[in-house]
């Protein structure tokens, strides 16, 4: 599963990309100005991706040690 | 005497109470006293990472920044963030190398990568003149918590030695370990009073968050958002991904990672810390409460604008739980720099000038180089002035020119040799230095179109890269030769 890897670029594309589409004040989403909102739900995802990857990863299933 | 000043005193002393204790039973000898001798685990590890990026930077600047500029300050969610997950696969190989090689300090890395102490020597000069405004920052936090917290019976200037004092002892006496039993309870503090205000404030003030937000919008449209010119979406992304490159290239960074006793751990970090992250959105919440209830703040004294609502909406003891807070969010990341900063001095700087110094010797020479560093940090924060801020975005600017060599160097074949990553970092530093020290930024020319809001610090990189290819190639046909004889 290691091509899940490339998983982990979205959060560049969402963050650096992002505030040139969703640059704006209104709509508030769950309280918040959009593009903050925006930011909070792409840190968000970044957890959640590394995670994916995390538990994806055949380096991680080894026992504890020297890798 | 009031609460909120011996609240804050108190938090002092538990501070250096937990650091003479993390020292009972350990031998504090160089490998002890930098890296822990190896040996944190994913929680240790996950609390000095996360303990030196929550800085009374993120505490007052991070308000401040919310305060003074809106939209802007949202990059510091972001940059982190990023960073962390590049460190998913960038730490574990340098992790597994500095163990082999029983590595202290980042300089330490590119020596022996590059084969070359002198390279080691500029790494270190890069870093130390890095560190030092990062420190100065520190301090001035500590003197605007300490005075703030005395309802002003103590000056900033004696909050500024009373804290460096502190520090130094600290850092002695415990070197790494105590730093990570103090971000453990600097953690918890600030998780509680952050999210604390975040909530209550916005509430107490506004019913709720969008009622915030729509009542900031009315006063000031747009705010909230990018503006189109300046700190637009283009310096937006540029900044983000600078600052991001160069997350892990500080030394203080670099050398917490040494800690760590198994490469999983940053693995697992790389999922959790970005979580961690949201404690800004907190923090940018409190700014903006400001901006409605204390407005007016200009210049340095937007970061002011966490305590003064405080100070408006509670109590003195309250004042002072906030206060301890914050000087824990100073202690800890100081003095994780200056033990960065004076390993560096004795073991990069001086140690290659004098072949056969011992282990015992530099971990000795670090020692006094701490309160060496101390006073010269103390001397540039009470002389003051806005030289500081510029060293502080040049440092920023300054670490990131580490990162080409540095990738380049974890590859199988590094392309460069010692020559081409001096030439790529000294280009790279001095444009910094040239532009910052000028005042230069590309928004001089109109006609580069959107293109004028890129982060200068952009250029810089750009000219190291060139420089450094340049170098490679005008090198490698003389290292071929010279391989061939």
């Amino acid at each position: 599963m290691r091509h899940l890897r490339w998983l982990a670029a979205l959060p560049f594309l969402g963050m650096l990309g992002g505030p040139f589409v969703l640059n704006r004040v209104e709509p508030f989403i769950l309280g918040l100005p959009l593009l903050l909102a925006w930011l909070v739900f792409c840190v968000v995802l970044t957890s959640a991706l590394m995670a994916l990857i995390y538990f994806t990863d055949p380096e991680n299933r080894e026992p504890e040690g020297e890798r | 005497m009031n609460a909120a000043l011996i609240i804050t005193g108190a938090a002092f002393a538990a501070a250096l109470g937990l650091g003479l204790r993390a020292r009972s039973g350990r031998q504090m000898g160089l490998e002890q006293w930098t890296v822990g001798g190896r040996g944190f685990g994913t929680a240790l590890v996950f609390l000095l990472m996360a303990g030196e990026i929550y800085t009374t930077f993120t505490f007052l600047g991070g308000s401040g920044i919310a305060y003074g500029k809106g939209g802007p300050a949202y990059y510091i969610l972001c940059y982190l963030t990023l960073g962390y997950v590049t460190s998913y696969w960038l730490l574990p190989p340098v992790w597994r190398y500095a163990k082999e090689r029983g590595l202290y300090t980042q300089p330490d890395f590119f020596a022996a990568k590059y084969d070359s102490p002198a390279l080691g020597m500029l790494v270190a000069l890069v870093g130390i003149v890095a560190l030092v405004p990062y420190l100065v920052l520190q301090f001035k936090g500590l003197g605007i918590i300490v005075a703030t917290a005395s309802y002003g019976a103590i000056t900033p200037a004696a909050a500024v030695w009373i804290g460096a004092a502190a520090v130094t002892v600290y850092v002695v006496v415990s070197g790494v370990h105590g730093s990570a039993w103090t971000a453990a309870l600097k953690d918890v503090g600030i998780l509680f009073v952050v999210v604390f205000l975040g909530i209550y404030l916005p509430f107490h003030y506004f019913g709720g968050y969008e009622a915030m937000f729509q009542a900031i919008e009315a006063r000031k449209p747009g705010f909230l958002a990018l503006p189109a010119d300046g700190q637009s979406p283009t310096w937006f992304a540029t900044t983000t991904l600078l600052t991001a490159l160069g997350a892990y290239m500080w030394p203080h960074t670099f050398g917490s990672l040494y800690t760590a006793r198994e490469p999983r751990s940053f693995r697992r970090n790389a999922a959790l810390l970005p979580l961690y992250q949201l404690i800004n959105l907190f923090v940018f919440i409190i700014g903006f409460v400001a901006v409605v209830q204390v407005p007016g703040l200009t210049g340095p004294n937007v970061d002011l604008a966490l305590f003064k609502v405080s100070l408006e909406s509670f109590p003195p003891w309250f004042v002072g739980v906030i206060g301890a807070t914050g000087v824990l969010t100073a202690l800890v990341p100081g003095s994780m720099i200056l033990i960065a900063g004076a390993t560096l001095m004795a073991n990069n700087i001086v140690r290659p000038l004098r072949p056969g110094m011992t282990d015992a010797a530099t971990a000795r020479l670090a020692k006094i180089f701490v309160p060496v560093m101390v006073l010269v940090c103390v001397g540039f924060t009470l002389s003051g002035g806005d030289t500081i801020v510029q060293l502080l975005l040049m440092g920023y600017n300054f670490v990131t020119q580490l990162f080409p060599c540095f990738l380049t160097s974890l590859m199988r074949r590094n392309p460069l040799d010692r020559r081409a990553a001096a030439a790529g970092i000294l280009a790279g530093v001095g444009t910094v230095a040239l532009t910052t020290l000028g005042g230069i930024s590309l928004s001089a020319w109109p006609q580069l179109g959107p293109l004028r809001d890129v982060n200068v610090g952009v250029l810089a990189l750009v000219v190291n890269l060139i420089v450094t290819v340049l170098a490679a190639r005008l090198f490698q046909p003389v290292a071929r030769a010279q391989a061939a004889e």
